[in-house]
């Protein structure tokens, strides 16, 4: 899956769960200070985008993940990995 | 934070009289409408909130009736804030905005409250059943880690009152008042105590309940408590006739916005009535059948109306709690007659509205309130035999006009816990 295929993922993902406009899902934006996001959503965001990648984001590498960027290129290394 | 301006001295002004509380705000979401006035009209047509269940799972039950809600709030909530909440919570945020925007306390060119000075008071009987539940089932079907991370902050019985204070931005205390069928009520008398300590000068009361779902329908049903006229949902809910054979479930919210009276009159709040007084008192007979003779509900009443400053003869209406089961209703009427007598004109408005548990106490303040400052109080629909043991004006037929200078609110639960509320005209 191509770096921006997986972005818009997330964007869908950010917007069901919490109201997040898809053009503000950009790579630096930030989950909680730009993106408004909470720790639970945090969790609810994860659980759809293990679903979603098919990955496993464990706790530890969740609290990793400031960034849409973060995200992005953690899931695309889960992805290769598997 | 600051000191209100009587010091925190206690329940009185210096004159020794007691603060005066008054309601300059309501809101409503019931079976018969998806607001204050749409739920008043409904009642004043005499027209029933109970249709049939359909669903799948309601099929092998006892009772397959219930009163939903009339308005999904899903349709009303944000779709982002409506998944963060239970539906017990999204009736109570619908209910708590109509009546915050009632009672013009925020938004531009209100005036508004401290938010120190400002509390939320709002109980439920269950609380977030459903959240529970449902996560239950994705626990057992799809394992821990699906689970959502909302579950606790939506299961918690003060779940209801924590999202409400968090939308008016409350400080001064969030509570939750839990007494099964009397929680809404509770949570009112609650308030009242607020406000009077001086404590607070605002307080944002009521009930909310949304449990329509297998278990609890099959509990109740299995208490035999449930009406199982599943082929006339307008006739099931019948207090006070003596073909009742249970009550009918119901879901909703109610909330009032309390005030002290000077701090209203201050920002020229349009007031709807007095909350005057109230009484809490508990049987100590039975988990959950009623004493007989509604004695500890009868000394509520008393309470309530001595609290209030009034006489048994200055009340003119009661708003029953009767939920038309057997038992209940005539434990209630028997505690009416000892407490009051037989003068004042009662009405049940569950024979519309279904029972809304811990929801009822306060939608029905509500339209105690209404019927004090409107003159008028809506019939108890499908009295068709009154019950000979129910020696009491029921209204029947027709709305009653009358001047309603002073109301008692009756709300009690299971666990033996009796309410009453007195509502005085403004």
């Amino acid at each position: 899956m191509s770096n921006d295929e997986i972005r818009a993922g997330l964007a869908e993902i950010l917007e069901e769960v919490a109201g997040v406009l898809p053009a503000d899902v950009s790579i630096n934006k930030s989950f909680t200070e730009d993106l408004d996001v909470d720790s639970l959503s945090m969790v609810e965001i994860a659980l759809a985008a293990e679903e979603r990648f098919g990955v496993k984001i464990p706790d530890d590498e969740l609290a990793n993940l400031k960034t849409v960027g973060d995200a992005v290129t953690y899931i695309e290394k889960a992805q290769a990995a598997a | 934070m600051t000191v209100g301006f009587d010091g925190g001295a206690g329940r009185g002004r210096s004159d020794g009289s007691p603060v005066e509380v008054v309601i300059t705000g309501l809101g409503a979401t019931t079976p018969l409408g998806g607001t204050v006035a749409e739920t008043w009209a409904g009642l004043l047509a005499g027209r029933s909130g109970v249709t049939p269940l359909d669903t799948e799972w309601a099929q092998d039950h006892p009772a397959r009736i219930a009163a939903r809600l009339a308005v999904e709030p899903t349709t009303v909530l944000e779709r982002v804030e409506a998944r963060r909440l239970d539906r017990v919570q999204q009736a109570a945020m619908v209910a708590a905005r109509e009546a915050w925007a009632d009672a013009k306390l925020g938004g531009a060119g209100d005036r508004g409250v401290d938010p120190e000075r400002l509390a939320v008071a709002i109980g439920t009987g269950i609380g977030g059943a459903l959240t529970m539940l449902g996560q239950d089932d994705v626990l057992e079907e799809r394992g821990v880690r699906r689970v959502s991370p909302l579950t606790v902050p939506m299961l918690m019985p003060n779940g209801p009152a924590a999202a409400v204070g968090l939308e008016v931005g409350a400080q001064g205390g969030v509570h939750t008042p839990v007494s099964a069928c009397a929680s809404g009520a509770e949570a009112i008398a609650l308030g009242l105590d607020l406000i009077r300590a001086g404590r607070v000068d605002v307080v944002v009361a009521g009930g909310s309940e949304s449990i329509v779902h297998p278990l609890p329908m099959a509990g109740f049903a299995q208490m035999r408590a449930l009406s199982t006229r599943n082929d006339e949902p307008a006739a099931a809910s019948r207090p006070f006739d003596k073909a009742r054979d249970g009550f009918v479930l119901g879901e909703g919210a109610g909330i009032l916005i309390l005030e002290r009276a000077d701090h209203a009159a201050a920002r020229g709040a349009r007031v709807h009535a007095v909350l005057a007084g109230a009484g809490i008192t508990s049987d100590g007979y039975h988990i959950t059948a009623p004493e007989p003779d509604g004695r500890h509900a009868a000394r509520a009443i008393v309470v309530a109306v001595r609290d209030a400053g009034l006489t048994a003869a200055d009340i003119v209406h009661v708003n029953a709690h009767a939920t038309s089961t057997p038992p209940g209703d005539i434990a209630e009427a028997r505690a009416i007659r000892a407490a009051i007598g037989g003068h004042p004109v009662v009405t049940a408005p569950k024979s519309m509205l279904g029972h809304l548990l811990g929801a009822a106490g306060a939608v029905e303040a509500i339209t105690t309130v209404l019927s004090v400052r409107e003159g008028i109080v809506p019939i108890t629909r499908n009295l068709d035999d009154l019950d000979d043991e129910v020696e009491l004006d029921v209204v029947r037929m027709s709305p009653r006009r009358l001047a309603v200078p002073a109301a008692i609110n009756n709300a009690f639960g299971f666990g033996g816990h009796n309410v009453a509320l007195a509502i005085r005209k403004a």
